[in-house]
């Protein structure tokens, strides 16, 4: 097995168990202050309310706890690794100012009731960001309340019912096509429309002949993803607009792939009528293992009574604030006024890039997908040969006839160092590896990625077996998922 | 430009190996009259000194330095220093998702220990690995309610959270599923009979907050067994989860939709937080969320993976329990650190400070304005009437730079010239004794007008 890539090469890595196997009566890793009030009793103040136990909660000391949590960390791949190329995903540099300025102290330990004369630091971060991403994307209005692109996409779809209500009919069903990531026909069925498949055509864009035959005064809108997840962009997306628009529907585009357009090309010139952002994916903000995100919602004029209240506006005194009173509003989709954390370190990243930044970031991430794509071209099926962007989706045809899929490569590849592109996914793409290396990568980083796959493409000839086992080098080899939710065990318990 | 690891020479190199002469040529693509030939109106390329001037900025414009009684969902509690010392590791912080579950043992096995104490905490079975926040916790909590129940309708307590109650009606506006509120008594606890007048036939579920928006701990016990008598779920929303270090967790409760911000999460201005559904086994597979399970690997060793995820999106699609993906898994870190910090003994202390600062608090309150609802126990809040409206009283405080209770009018109308105010254990006896005495020049006699025009002079 060929351990010593260029890449990485094996070390010693410690075990940590779980942290309750650490306890024991007596440790502490807290101290509080004396207090400067008289002591309560507690059964009197609370009564049968009083809690007499905390369970199983652990006792640990502080050096246990680092000890604890950084070691589990050295068992995580990250950016700050290498190459994370997964699809659609934006894996991104999260650069580091943005963290730094979310923890300055009043930023940090703003209260969301705070009264708007001391909140004028966050209502002007709050403005500048809304007005920077207005221009970004070319629409007119923008909401910040949604707190990940799923949400965003529901309170996308809730302007939408809004905006058809308003003119006496909600319509039925939202058009998607079959290449759509998952939440938007989950989102669809939030807001209560039916959801309805629109075929992808031989070069993997809308067919246009059938968006044609499928739209009626039944369609409230179509949700598309530009460009969509095989990295194409929808090269005749003014007459899908326009389909859309002459029925009186709407043209709703999940921004997931953003990262190809910014400074290029704004949607809000292309006929969009509602997006979503995601700013842990375009705006670098960290996804953290998983969140927090944030799903801004861009519309045009059309759509701007719908919004969710509050609305940040400037008033007579010239001070910012907030108004509550949009009697069209689709009501709130979250408590405050959004993740604030999140506007605060997209907007750093936009400072940082300005707009050259910006343009050349996504000119690079264009370059990076295209160069991947060239280097993989022969080694690996291309199942549309339409021009990529931002991303290239491969299949697995070529490596299936030796029984080998595209999750045993994406294990594979961990073995030479690399985190897995995205598996299985588009579906249209049956065994599919979609890669996005975005702007972060040198070419030296491909080079080695390029390298690494052919590398594996060449075992899979040779020695099926050792790509069908992978990964190698980890802690745990391939884990039970089958077991695991066959008998779910969630959580810990004494005795385990 | 700083982030971007190419030079103008390999940029070129990549061009050639993929056969173009320019970058243009990569948007060919797109046509042409949609191509943008202008630099956006974006800020100009700021150095790292200068976005951190910026920053300083915004934030002395934005409270810094004030003290602050206010609470309603959002809870300033000491953060351990730890919590931002291991968050910062970029293998927590860069890594996304845990799909890939060989390299992700740390982010998994963290969650794991993070629905394990949730568990022990709430006393429920099991706990997702988090939701947005305790706003659409509650809604998603109501909706999957609906599922178990097959009823459609929902009761909701008017002493929930007014943003949580709003929240739950845009979720609930296009499910078909109609809303009826309940109000509150004289002790500031849900109204029991209307709870049970209000409970039909095709009721799903009753919710409600405790310690309410009032800070008031609920009879969870009596309005559980009035929700069960009719076959309607009992949902609980808890909005202040160090009150879980000292108050008995609503064990008769179906399912618990928590806000965890206080366990270490920053204020942040409203965000991000840490919303979390907890609940029994046996409705498992309706939960919405990401879960992570333990089991082994090829050669048994224990290791953790997401599972049950024939419940989501990305499998089910439009048949998913819920559209959630991105969940807000580097708060649930912050939170599952601070779990750990304070443990078995330090929540309980430190709940018990929270309790005895708001005990003085509101016997001190008390003697200048009317402590509302003090027939039922409470946590860390509590409501004061004044004669005065709130707001000039407020206006007068920040003067002092200190921020009062939050003027409940715009939220309850029928509360009149009440404000909600709150202790944590940061809140010293100084800063509460000012309070008292600020909000006493109103309330007691000796105030002159001209006195009250200059505090308002510099409160501005």
């Amino acid at each position: 097995m060929k351990y010593e890539t260029p890449k990485a090469r094996l070390q010693v890595n410690q075990n940590e168990g779980l942290i309750f196997e650490k306890s024991s009566a007596g440790k502490a890793a807290w101290k509080l202050p004396p207090l400067d009030v008289p002591e309560v009793n507690t059964s009197t103040l609370l009564g049968a309310a009083a809690r007499k136990d905390l369970g199983n909660m652990p006792e640990v000391s502080e050096i246990e706890i680092i000890r604890h949590f950084t070691r589990l960390s050295t068992w995580n791949y990250a950016i700050d690794l290498g190459m994370y190329p997964l699809g659609s995903c934006t894996m991104k540099y999260n650069p580091r100012v943005n963290e730094a300025v979310a923890r300055v102290e009043g930023i940090a330990n703003g209260h969301p009731y705070q009264p708007e004369k001391i909140s004028q630091g966050a209502l002007h971060i709050l403005k500048t960001l809304s007005e920077c991403l207005i221009e970004i994307t070319g629409m007119d209005a923008i909401t910040l309340q949604p707190a990940a692109g799923a949400h965003g996409e529901m309170t996308g779809l809730l302007m939408v019912r809004a905006y058809h209500q308003s003119k006496g009919n909600a319509r039925k069903k939202i058009l998607i096509p079959d290449s759509a990531h998952g939440t938007n026909p989950a989102t669809a069925a939030m807001v209560n429309y039916a959801v309805e498949n629109l075929k992808s055509d031989s070069r993997g864009m809308v067919d246009i002949a059938a968006l044609e035959a499928q739209m009626s005064d039944d369609v409230a809108a179509l949700m598309l993803t530009n460009p969509n997840t095989l990295g194409v962009f929808e090269q005749q997306i003014h007459k899908i607009a326009d389909i859309l628009h002459a029925k009186g529907g709407l043209l709703y585009m999940d921004g997931a792939n953003m990262n190809a357009l910014v400074g290029k090309v704004r949607p809000g010139d292309f006929g969009v009528d509602v997006m979503h952002l995601n700013l842990h994916k375009t705006f670098s903000t960290p996804h953290g293992g998983g969140g927090p995100g944030s799903g801004p919602v861009a519309i045009k004029k059309i759509l701007e009574p719908f919004v969710p209240t509050p609305v940040v506006v400037t008033k007579a005194d010239g001070t910012l604030g907030f108004d509550y009173h949009r009697p069209q509003s689709v009501g709130r989709v979250r408590a405050f006024y959004g993740n604030f954390g999140m506007f605060v370190r997209a907007l750093a990243y936009i400072q940082a890039n300005g707009p050259d930044g910006l343009r050349q970031t996504t000119e690079d991430a264009v370059l990076n997908a295209n160069y991947i794509r060239k280097g993989l071209e022969g080694t690996y099926d291309l199942p549309y040969s339409t021009p990529t962007m931002h991303e290239v989706v491969f299949s697995d045809k070529l490596q299936a006839k030796k029984g080998v899929r595209t999750m045993d490569i994406a294990k594979r590849l961990i073995d030479y160092g690399f985190h897995p592109y995205t598996t299985a996914f588009p579906l249209i793409v049956p065994g599919a590896l979609m890669i996005e290396p975005t702007e972060s990568e040198s070419k030296e980083e491909m080079d080695l990625f390029i390298e690494a796959m052919k590398s594996i493409a060449e075992e899979v000839e040779e020695n099926p077996q050792t790509v069908l086992d992978a990964p190698h080098s980890t802690r745990v080899s391939r884990l039970d998922e089958t077991a695991a939710a066959r008998r779910p065990v969630l959580r810990w318990k004494p005795g385990f | 430009m700083r982030y971007l690891p190419k030079s103008p020479a390999d940029r070129e190199a990549m061009l050639r190996a993929i056969g173009l002469r320019s970058v243009d040529e990569l948007f060919a693509p797109i046509p042409a009259e949609y191509r943008l030939s202008r630099d956006l109106n974006v800020p100009r390329q700021m150095a790292e000194s200068e976005i951190v001037d910026y920053f300083r900025q915004r934030s002395r414009e934005n409270g810094e330095g004030y003290t602050s009684f206010l609470g309603a969902g959002a809870y300033l509690h000491y953060r351990p220093v730890i919590i931002d010392s291991l968050i910062s590791r970029g293998e927590f912080l860069t890594a996304y998702t845990p799909y890939q579950a060989e390299i992700s043992q740390g982010t998994l096995q963290s969650i794991f220990e993070f629905q394990t104490m949730i568990c022990e905490l709430s006393g429920m079975e099991v706990a997702n690995a988090s939701m947005y926040d305790g706003s659409t916790a509650a809604a998603e909590a109501v909706m999957m309610a609906v599922r178990l129940t097959g009823r459609r309708s929902v009761v909701v307590a008017r002493s929930l959270h007014p943003e949580y109650r709003e929240v739950l009606a845009t979720y609930a506006t296009h499910q078909g599923m109609p809303l009826s509120v309940a109000g509150f008594g004289a002790d500031g606890r849900v109204n029991l009979e209307e709870i049970e007048k209000s409970i039909m036939p095709e009721t799903a579920c009753v919710l409600i907050q405790s310690p309410n928006f009032f800070g008031t701990i609920e009879d969870v016990a009596a309005i559980a067994e009035v929700a069960h008598k009719h076959g309607a779920m009992l949902v609980v929303s808890i909005a202040e989860a160090v009150s879980l270090g000292i108050v008995e967790p609503p064990r008769q409760a179906d399912v618990i939709a928590m806000e965890a911000q206080s366990f270490g999460v920053p204020l942040g201005f409203g965000g991000p937080y840490c919303g979390v559904i907890a609940t029994r086994e046996k409705y498992v597979r309706q939960m919405p969320g990401r879960l992570v399970g333990q089991t082994v690997d090829k050669q048994g060793r224990r290791g953790f993976v997401l599972t049950l995820a024939t419940r989501e999106q990305h499998i089910r699609r439009e048949k998913a329990t819920s559209n959630i993906c991105t969940n807000q898994a580097l708060m649930a870190l912050m939170v599952n650190i601070f779990m750990t910090v304070y443990g078995k003994v330090g929540l309980k202390e430190l709940a018990r400070q929270n309790l005895a600062k708001t005990a003085y608090a509101a016997a001190q309150f008390a003697k200048h304005g009317r402590v509302l609802f003090s027939g039922a126990p409470r946590f860390n809040e509590f409501v004061v009437e004044t004669s005065e409206d709130p707001h000039a009283i407020n206006n007068r405080l920040l003067g002092h730079r200190v921020v009062g209770g939050l003027p409940l009018k715009k939220f309850y109308p029928e509360l009149g010239n009440a404000a909600l105010w709150c202790c944590t254990e940061l809140t010293t006896r100084s800063a509460i004794d000012t309070a008292v005495g600020l909000v006493a020049e109103s309330e007691g006699p000796g105030r002159s007008a001209r006195e009250k025009a200059g505090l308002e002079e510099v409160a501005r």
